[in-house]
């Protein structure tokens, strides 16, 4: 089975993101970035699943602009075999980069579309639901745990009030959580290795896939700053705020 | 002309320094006693440093290792260095130090001592400084005289790295003290279980580091010991010495850029009078300073080290690096001391002993001044 797996590159999870003076977005430049957390765990599960033989080939793909090549390499040296980029300057919604996933994946006839279940920039959680309804696949979001036996894929879900577990007919979209794996460092042989694995472009057109943004982006602020906390000394003054000044009671 | 770091070389930069703040600083102050990597954590990050696919990287790839180059080997300890969780001297997170010069070595002392060192089972130290020559090591004393098919060789050496641990001593000897550094100094591998051979003095540092003092009385090594031929021991030397200066440069790039993100976020968080540290000219001069000058040593090492792998001539960079990084790391070091007031100079932060460490580069393997001196020789000769 070929497994496709969709990364996008994000500000580094470990840098504090900064509003642009202007409102219009948040500011990347000279900012570190890094392959999407979730999208990562995306990467190690096919490469797992490469490692067990379930899985012939891992090919990645990533829409954005040159950069996004840097994150690719990343997937890469984790393991994967190749990759493709779809490059684009354009500002990228979920809708438009389901369509272009949908596209590649008509192209490469893959089993299993990895998804992260959202990207930690914007936190849509769109991309991978969007996917699976245009292609007309089953879809497994949030997963925990992915077993593949034949054509059924079976996926634990993290959902609000436990786990559920769903089996998908193959070709299926799943996107993954937290919890899934725990990505691996690339290892310097590999990272060698990723190096002569090909990175192929692409652009929109090509796809035959209209980007062009359905919204308009009035304004970036930031969140308001958290006010400090109060102390009670009883339970008492506790039940009577959370009943008259919070009104959760 | 680019200054960006080839793709791969970010990526190792990166995978290593995600290793090192998730899996090394946050042991780094219970890894050691003294100076001594605790066994179970050598257990641990030579494990990790396998995992990692860095195991041997800078060894050759005819005898085992991978071969990688001196700017890959520079980005990796630069990394490491960001943490004390390592002992500053001695100890290497990619394996054995391999010390250049036993690549040089005959087939039949290779398997005595290049194979073994190499998967661990023997161990060496270097013996050059003696009472009498650091700096100046064409000064020194111990000499080697022929007889036979053996060298007898007598004197001190001083200030030796891990020679209570050592099986073998790669030594520095005069064979014609005549010529000094000209051609008259020879190498040798010398066995520390060889009648003669004592350990006599084991020096206190305030790094914590304690290198013996060896005394050498009339000990008989076979001929077959020498390393290259007579009087080429500073020749073989300059060798691996080059691509040192480079790692010493790297490991001061990894000690400041750690200072200063210690420097920058205890400075965001302390306030005094009112206001944060970091909201103060003085503080922000400190960091300023630091950053400018973490990036212009960053730069030189980074150009030395393109070059060496290049294969282009690179001993005046390698002064330069060594110069200019271990003074900038110390500089750096003691102003994030400065920043951190009383808390620096405690045991519960790592700034002491980077700072005790950043001192003492500025002597060791090089002194400031004598690379200085050798930078100035070597515009004087091109320049005017
Ligand atoms: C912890 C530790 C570990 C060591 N490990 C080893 C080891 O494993 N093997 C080994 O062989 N050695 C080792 N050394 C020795 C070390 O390399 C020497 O201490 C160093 O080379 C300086 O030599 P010195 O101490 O004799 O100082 P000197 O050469 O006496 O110099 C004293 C001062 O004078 C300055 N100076 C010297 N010449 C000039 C000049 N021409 N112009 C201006 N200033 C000058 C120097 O910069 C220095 O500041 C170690 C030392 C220490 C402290």
């Amino acid at each position: 089975m070929k497994i496709l797996v969709a990364v996008k590159r994000v500000i580094d999870a470990n840098i504090k993101v900064r509003v642009r003076h202007d409102g219009s977005g948040v500011e990347t430049a000279n900012v570190k970035m890094a392959m999407n957390p979730f999208c990562e765990i995306a990467v190690e599960e096919a490469v797992r699943m490469a490692e067990e033989g379930i899985a012939d080939e891992v090919v990645l793909v990533s829409a954005g602009p040159g950069p996004a090549k840097e994150t690719l390499r990343t997937g890469l040296a984790m393991g994967a075999d190749r990759a493709i980029h779809i490059v684009t300057e354009e500002t990228l919604e979920p809708l438009a980069v389901a369509k272009l996933l949908a596209a590649v994946a008509a192209r490469e006839d893959p089993g299993m579309i990895l998804l992260g279940k959202q990207a930690i920039d914007d936190d849509c959680n769109q991309t991978g639901q969007m996917l699976a309804a245009l292609l007309g696949w089953s879809q497994g979001t949030f997963a925990s745990k992915i077993t593949i036996d034949g054509d059924t894929i079976t996926v634990t879900r993290e959902v609000d009030d436990g786990l559920e577990t769903v089996a998908l007919t193959r070709p299926a979209v799943v996107t993954t959580d937290l919890r899934l794996n725990e990505p691996r460092y690339a290892t310097l042989p590999n990272i060698m290795k990723a190096k002569k694995k090909s990175i192929d472009p692409l652009t929109p057109d090509e796809l035959g896939v209209d980007i062009t943004p359905r919204l308009e982006v009035l304004r970036v602020t930031d969140p308001p700053a958290r006010e400090a906390g109060i102390k009670l000394d009883t339970a008492a003054e506790l039940v009577d705020k959370l009943v008259n000044e919070a009104g959760v009671l | 002309m680019s200054f960006e770091l080839p793709e791969e070389m970010q990526l190792l930069k990166e995978t290593v320094r995600r290793y090192v703040d998730s899996e090394m600083i946050p042991i780094e102050l219970k890894t050691c006693d003294g100076v001594t990597l605790k066994p179970e954590f050598r257990k641990k990050f030579d494990a990790d440093s396998k995992k990692l696919g860095l195991w041997l990287m800078d060894v050759p790839e005819e005898f085992g290792g991978q071969g990688m180059g001196v700017l890959a080997t520079v980005v990796v300890t630069e990394q490491i260095a960001r943490t004390t969780a390592l002992p500053s001297r001695g100890g290497t997170f990619t394996g054995p130090s391999v010390r250049a010069i036993l690549y040089e070595l005959s087939d039949d002392m290779k398997e005595r001592y290049l194979y073994p060192v190499i998967r661990g089972e023997k161990h060496g130290c270097f013996g050059q400084t003696e009472p009498d020559a650091g700096s100046d090591p064409g000064s020194m004393r111990t000499t080697a005289v022929r007889e036979g098919d053996e060298y007898v060789i007598n004197g001190v050496k001083r200030f030796i790295t891990g020679a209570g641990e050592a099986d073998f001593i790669q030594l520095m000897v005069a064979t014609d003290r005549e010529k000094g550094s000209h051609g008259g100094i020879t190498c040798f591998i010398v066995d520390m279980d060889t009648p003669g051979v004592a350990l006599t003095t084991q020096y206190e540092t305030m790094m914590g580091d304690k290198p013996w003092e060896i005394v050498f009385e009339d000990v008989r090594v076979p001929a077959g010991h020498r390393v290259g031929a007579e009087g080429e021991g500073f020749t073989l030397g300059q060798r691996w010495l080059g691509a040192g200066r480079l790692r010493h440069g790297a490991r001061a790039l990894g000690v400041a850029e750690r200072c200063i993100e210690m420097m920058t976020s205890y400075a965001k968080q302390r306030v005094t009078f009112g206001q944060t540290l970091s909201d103060r000219q003085a503080i922000q001069w400190m960091i300023a300073d630091s950053f400018v000058e973490l990036h212009a040593a960053r730069l030189m090492v980074y150009h030395a080290a393109a070059k060496a792998d290049s294969g282009e001539e690179f001993r005046q960079e390698g002064y330069m690096s060594k110069y200019y990084a271990d003074e900038m790391a110390f500089r750096v070091a003691d102003r994030c001391m400065q920043v951190h007031g009383g808390i620096a100079l405690t045991t519960d932060l790592p700034i002491e002993r980077f700072w005790r460490q950043a001192r003492s580069y500025r002597i060791t393997e090089g002194a400031s001044e004598v690379m200085k001196m050798v930078i100035a020789r070597n515009i004087l000769r091109t320049y005017g």
